[in-house]
């Protein structure tokens, strides 16, 4: 890499770590983006997958390595501006979403950065018109469908101008209208996503590239497309295409 | 306006009641309450007319007095117990169709009576023109210690989260066949019960790790700061103050 190309969106550098219980997770984990990629995260179940996105934004302490964010290293010192820079979306949006109205939930993050008035204002209409969602603002949560929580989940961070948006598991259970619209969504987005999931199509979908986590270490790092069709590598780490999908057949836009 | 925490409680109305600010409806509410407990309980006539201020408010708020009454049940349970003060107290009695009752059990029963239904009077009327969450910034305006309105506010987000998974696992155990019939199936509800006291404490953890992410460190960013003008203010303590007015001259007179 050149000393003038910008720092990169994310870079972690042989991270490991060891739950309290003893049991590790993760075994040395490299793996960098650069600014505006998209990336899919493959892997079993217990892979680790969680465990990684836990340490992305600091709740999670390295035991070894190191995890930095747009050349910011993930520190104590600094953990509010770490925090405002990745973007972490759950699984579940009734986790994410707790507060009393759509409006409230979205200007959560960035109140808490200290913004106030005409600006915070500014801010929510934008994250909420990124994702549609503007006339919904005085929805509470539990009002809305499924895809529409998920959405406004996104723009809960958005709010934040993360430089890295790192989603888990984002089409886990969306009917394929919401599942497409999010995936508009995305692609119409210009930060760096990592994207957590199982649902391999989605993955080719959205993200040039993947990275495969199996048993605590990044085991294939490649475009998507290769490394869905690469059979041997697929059924060494439990990952599994749907039926009748075949990632060779499947034309990728520019 | 319409779809916020459009509660049962609440009965939507653009009437100036409902215009206050929620944190001056509070305060008002809380000193009537004050001296409604203050009035002597001799002075029946005090409450007859602390009860016409509240019906005042009602008729300016717009509240029919039939949906007024209906949630005035809701003091039954409570007020039980004052029925048989008369029949178990002490000291002199007095004869009321045939039945032998203490006059001070009489005058116990009525103190109770009078006050609660007034205090649970006003706090309908409060919570029918006062959006529910608009209360709960009015409590944080008006210096609650914030961890409490966190807990509610928490509370009215994630109720029916709870009562559907609550919903879910009841289906669930229909689906297998059970039906509590008795004493003896109350294990498996207790079972349920835990389960789902577990499944809300894990919750509670994946939302508090999603605060935390962004940027939670312990205060809720106050939103929006409306602040109450003076007429508002003014308009607000009118009931307390006429109350005022109706407990001295009861102490008095």
């Amino acid at each position: 890499m050149s000393t003038t190309a910008p720092a990169p969106s994310l870079a972690v550098a042989g991270l490991a770590y060891a739950y309290p219980d003893g049991h590790q997770a993760l075994f040395g984990v490299d793996l960098t983006l650069r600014r505006g990629e998209r990336v899919a995260l493959l892997g079993p179940n217990g892979a680790g997958k969680t465990t990684l996105v836990l340490h992305l934004n600091g709740i999670l302490e390295a035991g070894a390595g190191s995890v930095t964010v747009a050349g910011l290293p993930v520190a104590k010192a600094h953990l509010a501006e770490i925090r405002r820079r990745v973007g972490i979306v759950f699984q579940d949006p009734d986790d994410q979403l707790f507060m009393p109205t759509v409006r409230e939930d979205v200007a959560f993050g960035p109140a808490a950065a200290g913004l106030r008035g005409a600006e915070l204002d500014a801010r929510v209409t934008e994250a909420l018109d990124r994702v549609g969602m503007t006339a919904f603002a005085d929805r509470p949560p539990h009002h809305l469908s499924f895809g529409q929580r998920r959405r406004v989940a996104v723009a809960t961070v958005l709010a934040m101008r993360p430089e890295i948006l790192v989603l888990d598991e984002p089409s886990s259970n969306l009917d394929p209208a919401s599942r497409r619209e999010l995936a508009d969504i995305l692609r119409s987005l210009d930060v760096t996503v990592l994207m957590v999931t199982h649902d391999l199509p989605y993955a080719l979908e959205l993200c040039p590239r993947s990275v495969v986590l199996s048993g605590g270490v990044i085991v294939a790092d490649g475009t998507t497309q290769e490394l869905l069709c690469d059979e041997e590598l697929m059924r060494g780490h439990r990952l599994e295409l749907p039926f009748g999908f075949d990632p060779r057949s499947v034309t990728l836009p520019g | 306006m319409g779809a916020g925490h459009t509660h049962k409680l609440y009965r939507d109305g653009a009437s100036p009641v409902h215009a206050l600010p929620a944190h001056c409806k509070l305060a008002a509410v809380f000193c009537f309450v004050l001296i409604v407990v203050a009035t002597p309980r001799t002075a029946v006539w005090a409450f007859a007319l602390h009860a016409v201020l509240l019906a005042a408010v009602a008729a300016t708020a717009r509240v029919p007095a039939g949906f007024l009454l209906k949630r005035l049940l809701i003091e039954v349970p409570f007020v039980a117990f004052a029925v048989l003060m008369p029949f178990v107290a002490e000291g002199p009695r007095t004869h009321v169709l045939g039945l032998d009752l203490s006059v001070s059990g009489l005058w116990g029963a009525w103190n109770i009576l009078a006050k609660g239904t007034l205090g649970v009077a006003a706090s309908v009327l409060l919570a029918a023109t006062t959006e529910l969450r608009q209360l709960l910034l009015g409590l944080q305006r008006l210096k609650m210690p914030p961890l409490l309105v966190q807990i509610a506010s928490f509370m009215i987000r994630y109720g029916d989260v709870i009562t559907d998974e609550m919903r879910r696992m009841r289906i669930a155990r229909l689906s297998r066949g059970f039906e509590a019939r008795g004493v003896r199936h109350w294990g498996v509800l207790a079972k349920s019960a835990g389960a789902l006291f577990i499944r809300s404490y894990e919750r509670g953890e994946r939302v508090h790790l999603a605060m935390v992410s962004r940027g939670y460190t312990g205060t809720m960013p106050l939103l929006d700061a409306t602040t109450a003008t003076r007429t508002q203010w003014t308009r607000a303590a009118a009931l307390p103050l006429a109350a005022l007015a109706v407990c001295l001259l009861g102490w008095t007179l």
